[in-house]
């Protein structure tokens, strides 16, 4: 069953601006590199260069001579050999984990990976001295392609593990019992003509998170707890992983995490840098920082996506569907991060999106190479999946000749079959996919694109027109405990809450869920305003900090709304029930007979009524109070969700290729989005057009380049060509909503739509251009380059006929293909 | 070491510095002002833009020694008598940021562009602001909140204090 909101409050759905706002945009900000206590000593870490290299010798001696150095260490000289960075997601009972260490010993397995560890004065001395650390490496061939060193006798990045594929993990509908057999669905589809198995092979390129604000990390060691700063999305990790790696106790740590300039998952990591902090400042005893430089952070912070997909689907020649086979591989990079295993993972659940799949088989196998290792990156998992299924329909679409928006109404669930429990054996609660893509193809006028598209095709235009599509949903919310148990996370998905109400009135929040950009202070105050009725203004939001905030499993997921926003509601009820208890004994009415609205307990049907804030100031006082109950309304919660939510939304994409250029244009796109009850309209306009921004990117401009050394060709900003404001037109958004039924304030989450959503449409909106001259696969991302070869092959010539200083050094930026330096014929 | 004498934020200052010192690390490092942001190593990313002498600069490509002499305004000190500037008031009304580290930089910028082009189309923001990224909002709302300022800031809008905008002189 599908419900249509109304709003019934006051703050709700109001797009208030927001509070964290006065501050940032006046430059009173307190990012990690901002805080500096007296007397810092500052690190610079000495890197590696080689992918792949045992370290023969190090010479620390030219230095420690250098002015300002307080010492040079290896692992060794800090005694942390031992010491391995954590990763909480063995996704087989079987995955093989090498030691991930602060600092390589003997030997490196990427480039960027640090040997050394220089501590100064100054950032500047230390930066220095690191230049004169002298290290000596035989190097070794670097392992780079994921698919050969999959391969049975391929050269290992970890000899000691005996492989490359760290875990192989497969979801089987009709082992599980959630749906048929694909091999059954496949075998049937060969041998019925009234059948069809479609197979294409898609390349998910390796992604930089590029989050604003470099990583950083002070650790002050000289209270009795240490106290960790970090622009980190996970304090709570942060301190319990900090226990784990180093045994300092729980107890002894506090972590911080202040302003924090943007994550998108990539500040989901423990560091090794921030391990070394810690080291540092116990062995010194001096505060301890390490910022590092934007190459640093495009090195070694943790990149994302890097998949090869071969996917099988089969289906009626009337177009109904009847199986999907889905084969990764994913690059782990040289370690696996902290939860990186599991990012693909998340993305079996995602393969048969909003279609009646009736069988699913997902197989995944997780490799190692010598590159920065991957890990979360907005969507994490689910990006991947979506750009699976969604270019899988358009090419079913092709194979089969039909209208790909038709063939996808064709196969999805509809909105009287809700609740729907997929193939994969989640239970979709709510949703209107006819809805959203009405309103979407109404805003885009697909009818009048398709017409000009026709036109174009027709007179030749040089400049062709596609439409993309991507109708698309996701699982947020992360996440039911018990399914992670299920799937062995090394943790639960729940989250904590807490409401002071102050003696004057006021409330404070405490939530567990720590924010870097999304507006939390905003969107909570306007929630716990609702719930007890007082003023916006007067609702504090605290967070990120351990002290303040002990209990919480921080920001990722799309989760911080639908699970931490539901923990403050819980909380708001409880002080509310605490409030009538005491309202009802000054009022000396029966607590049946109160009634609470806006902020007032009245006596049913008289004008006898306190506000809450005055009971919080009787409370307060204490003078009168009910003999079984004690004097605080404060309360707390900790809620665990029972299911995801399901967001969904119906992308389109209108997309120009210059056919003799190849320049690929974002001409219009038009999104409508369904993400159940909204809380403030400006904060999820945002979230939505940042995420498009990035998942465009993905389609358009991104890509971490290695050379065959194993070397990261763009680390910096000059050439990971992260989107400006001229390479973007504006989007035309809008929501609609279902409200969710597995939680109170039937919210689904928004963090993550836009980037899992795009990528696909823009994809599917290229191709659709230039399908009838004879392409029919560009990598991504589909620059201009690539654009223009692909239509050279299609019309059988020859990508290398073309004016010299086309692709002569200096030509600028993109004149080089990446994955054809040399310009060989494809 | 070099000596420096900068106005920074209406505030005189004299300094001996390392002559590799960036502008950028002495406004930081040496004065406090730590609303001013670096993101880079390239001058790509433009969070730390600040005025020197009216005009933006990226101050990571500008060496401390360089403002010798100049005046320089950060992000702290564009607000006049307690009244924010127009950009800084339309950046929280459109919602032109989120986790606010590009804000800084941004909003410099914006101040400069809009003192060369004081009504832009959206295609002139668009290349106006290129050298500034920002990795949360997709630019959308930035844009919309450069030319909400443009509005605001034009002679007869209602209720604005004196425009200070950057540029043009």
């Amino acid at each position: 069953m599908t419900t249509t909101a109304e709003p019934t409050t006051t703050e709700i759905g109001k797009s208030r601006v927001r509070k964290e706002d006065a501050r940032l945009i006046a430059g009173r900000s307190r990012y990690t590199d901002s805080i500096t206590p007296p007397g810092t000593l500052h690190i610079a870490v000495v890197r590696t260069t080689l992918a792949r290299a045992t370290i023969t010798s190090i010479d620390k001696s030219e230095a420690e001579k250098s002015p300002g150095v307080h010492g040079v260490y290896t692992a060794a000289d800090l005694g942390a050999e031992a010491v391995g960075m954590p990763c909480a997601w063995p996704v087989t009972p079987d995955q093989k984990a090498p030691q991930r260490p602060v600092l390589g010993i003997g030997r490196v397995s990427f480039s960027g990976e640090g040997v050394a560890v220089v501590v100064a004065r100054s950032m500047a001395e230390a930066k220095d001295a690191a230049e004169l650390v002298e290290v000596d490496y035989d190097p070794q061939d670097a392992i780079l392609d994921m698919e050969a060193a999959s391969k049975d006798g391929a050269d290992l990045v970890h000899p000691d593990l005996g492989t490359n594929v760290s875990a192989t993990w497969q979801f089987d509908s009709k082992a599980m019992g959630t749906g048929d057999s694909v091999d059954d669905a496949i075998k049937e589809a060969e041998s019925d003509p009234d059948s069809i198995v479609v197979r294409r092979r898609f390349r998910q390129q390796r992604l930089i998170p590029a989050f604003m604000e470099p990583r950083s990390c002070v650790v002050d060691p000289t209270g009795e707890q240490i106290t960790i700063w970090s622009a980190t999305q996970v304090p709570h990790i942060l301190r319990t992983m900090t226990t784990v790696t180093l045994g300092i106790p729980e107890s002894k740590l506090r972590v911080i995490a202040p302003d924090v300039g943007g994550g998108f998952g990539g500040k989901i990591g423990v560091l090794p840098e921030e391990m070394l902090c810690v080291l540092l400042a116990q062995k010194l005893g001096k505060p301890v920082k390490w910022t590092e430089t934007r190459s640093e952070s495009m090195l070694t912070a943790h990149h994302g996506r890097d998949q090869i997909q071969d996917l099988t689907i089969t289906a009626k020649k009337d177009g109904t569907i009847t199986g999907l086979d889905v084969h990764l591989l994913a690059d782990m990079g040289s370690y696996l991060g902290l939860v990186g295993p599991g990012v693909p993972i998340l993305g079996a659940f995602m393969f048969n999106a909003i279609y009646k799949i009736p069988a699913l088989k997902f197989t995944c196998s997780n490799v190692f190479t010598n590159k920065t290792l991957t890990d979360a990156y907005r969507g994490a998992g689910r990006p991947e999946a979506t750009f699976g299924i969604e270019r899988m329909m358009d090419e079913l679409a092709v194979e089969l000749g039909r209208d790909p928006m038709e063939l996808r109404e064709q196969n999805w669930i509809s909105h009287e079959e809700f609740p729907f429990t997929t193939v994969a054996g989640l239970t979709y609660d709510t949703g209107n996919y006819e809805q959203a893509t009405a309103r979407a193809m109404e805003l885009f006028d697909y009818a009048g694109l398709r017409r000009e598209q026709e036109e174009r095709k027709r007179s030749g235009d040089p400049v062709q027109l596609g439409i993309g599509i991507s109708t698309f949903t996701e699982m947020c919310g992360l996440a039911p405990s018990r399914v992670l148990g299920s799937l062995d996370y090394g943790a639960g998905g729940w989250e904590a809450a807490s409401i002071r109400m102050l003696a004057t009135g006021k409330v404070e929040v405490i939530t567990g869920a720590s924010a870097h950009g999304q507006g939390h202070e905003t969107a909570f105050s306007q929630i716990v305003a609702d719930q007890l009725g007082v003023p916006f203004e007067d609702v504090e939001i605290l967070h990120g900090d351990t002290q303040v905030s002990p209990k919480g499993l921080d920001t990722y997921g799309s989760r911080s709304l639908v699970v931490g926003g539901i923990a403050i509601v819980n909380a708001a009820e409880k002080v509310v029930a605490k409030a009538k208890k005491i309202a009802a004994h000054l009022l000396e009415a029966s607590e049946d007979d109160l009634e609470f609205a806006n902020g007032t307990f009245t006596v049913k049907g008289t004008d006898k009524g306190k506000a809450i804030q005055e009971i919080a100031f009787a409370t307060f006082m204490a003078h009168d109070y009910p003999e079984d109950m004690e004097p605080s309304l404060d309360s707390d919660a900790v809620f665990d969700p029972e299911n995801f939510s399901y967001p969904h939304g119906t992308h389109l994409a209108a997309m120009e290729v210059d056919t003799d250029t190849g320049r690929v244009t974002l001409r219009n796109y038009v999104c409508v989005d369904d993400i159940g009850n909204v809380i403030n309209p400006l904060i999820v306009e945002g979230q939505v057009h940042g995420g498009l921004a990035q998942g465009i990117a993905q389609a358009l401009f991104e890509e971490a380049n290695y050379d065959e050394q194993g070397t990261l060709v763009n680390a910096t900003f000059v050439d990971y060509t992260i989107p400006s404001a001229a390479d973007l037109p504006s989007f035309t958004t809008e929501s609609m909503s279902t409200a969710a039924t597995s939680n109170k304030l039937g919210v689904k989450g928004v963090g993550e739509a836009g980037t899992i959503a795009s990528t696909p449409a823009i994809v599917n909106g290229v191709l659709d251009a230039i399908r009838h001259l004879g392409v029919t696969e560009i990598e991504m991302p589909t620059t201009s380059q690539r654009v223009w070869r692909a239509l050279q092959v299609a019309k059988g010539g020859n990508p290398m006929e073309t004016p010299s200083d086309t692709h002569s050094p200096g030509a600028g930026l993109g004149s080089i293909d990446p994955n054809n330096p040399k310009g060989e014929v494809l | 070491m070099t000596q420096v004498r900068v106005t920074v934020d209406g505030v005189n200052y004299a300094d001996e510095v390392e002559p590799r010192l960036l502008l950028a690390q002495y406004l930081r490092e040496t004065l406090g002002k730590t609303g001013t942001l670096i993101g880079c190593d390239t001058s790509n990313c433009g969070a730390c833009t600040v005025h020197l002498n009216g005009r933006s600069v990226k101050s990571c490509s500008v060496l401390a020694v360089q403002a010798d002499g100049g005046e320089v305004t950060t992000i702290e000190g564009l607000a006049r008598d307690g009244q924010l500037h127009p950009v800084q008031e339309a950046f929280r009304e459109c919602h032109g940021l989120q986790c606010g580290y590009c804000t800084p930089g941004m909003i410099m910028a914006a101040v400069d562009l809009l003192g060369d082009n004081p009504d832009p189309t959206e295609h002139e923001v668009r290349e106006g602001i290129e050298g500034n990224l920002c990795r949360c909002t997709g630019y959308q709302n930035i844009v919309r909140s450069v030319q909400s300022a443009a509005k605001n800031m034009k002679p007869g809008a209602v209720a604005q204090n004196a425009p200070v905008a950057g540029g043009g002189n």
